[in-house]
């Protein structure tokens, strides 16, 4: 049986730790993930697909690595509720929620009326001091509000992976991740309308 | 001589997610459109790599007769 090629995308995995590895040193890098927020929406609503899932994905990448190739999961199947639509909307809207959250707390600095709190949150919960990481720079405050705000949602979100991970398949994270919920119902939404046109 | 066994995907719990091409040896599974994974069963060999890593339980590996 042939090897299958590799492509450059396939180490993605890679700059996820790098990502991860950055909000230790200079939080201001978490503007970075904004590429795997506004990237799987843009080939979704223009392109159709979900590439950014497929193959562009670090996050899934890595979670194949530690619990594939590195034997940290225990590889049962996912629990049926885990991927069930009901649940997997309902954490997208919760998800987006709490970005709305994130969001209405950077507004709140930028207009004066809340100060930069230089922790994150984990788990929307666990405050945890992370000022080590910004000592001010050429930005305003309300840049440095959404790093922070950002990059609790995204290790809270690594964490779940990493625990469903664990417990489950390496990729049970994508069975409910919000973006993959999102852009898969864009492209059912996409394939329908182009389905209705052609009838 | 084709496998007494193939893979069968269930559109309706499909997440799209791209695992199953991944594992897929022989490339003959594909996410159609973004919508769910589509499998050319005249080319699946049913080795059951892409069920193994399904995290949504989507994949089941049939029998030829029932196809």
């Amino acid at each position: 049986m042939k090897a299958k090629k590799k492509h450059w995308y396939d180490y993605l995995w890679i700059w996820s730790i790098i990502y991860f590895s950055l909000g230790f040193f200079n939080i201001l890098f978490a503007w970075l993930g904004m590429i795997d927020f506004l990237l799987p929406i843009m080939l979704a609503v223009f392109g159709g697909n979900k590439f950014f899932c497929n193959h562009l994905c670090g996050r899934g990448q890595l979670y194949c690595k530690v619990g594939g190739d590195l034997k940290c999961s225990r590889n049962r199947p996912t629990p049926k509720w885990m991927a069930s639509k009901w649940f997997r909307y309902g954490f997208l809207i919760f998800f987006f929620a709490m970005f709305g959250n994130m969001v209405f707390q950077t507004a709140l600095v930028a207009n004066g009326a809340g100060n930069l709190r230089e922790a994150i949150k984990l788990f929307w919960t666990f405050r945890i001091p992370w000022g080590w990481t910004y000592s001010g720079s050429i930005f305003p405050d309300w840049v440095a509000q959404f790093s922070f705000g950002f990059y609790s949602l995204m290790l809270t979100s690594l964490l779940i992976g990493l625990i469903v991970m664990i417990f489950f398949k390496p990729r049970t994270w994508c069975a409910f991740c919000p973006m993959g919920t999102m852009t898969q119902a864009i492209c059912k939404l996409r394939n329908k309308a182009r389905k209705q046109i052609e009838e | 001589m084709a496998s007494k066994r193939c893979a069968a995907v269930d559109e309706t719990i499909c997440v799209a997610c791209g695992a199953c091409e991944k594992a897929c040896p022989l490339g003959v599974i594909k996410v159609y459109k973004g919508c769910f994974a589509k499998v050319t069963k005249d080319r699946c060999v049913g080795c059951g790599k892409c069920e193994k890593v399904c995290p949504a339980n989507s994949i089941q590996m049939e029998s030829r007769v029932n196809v």
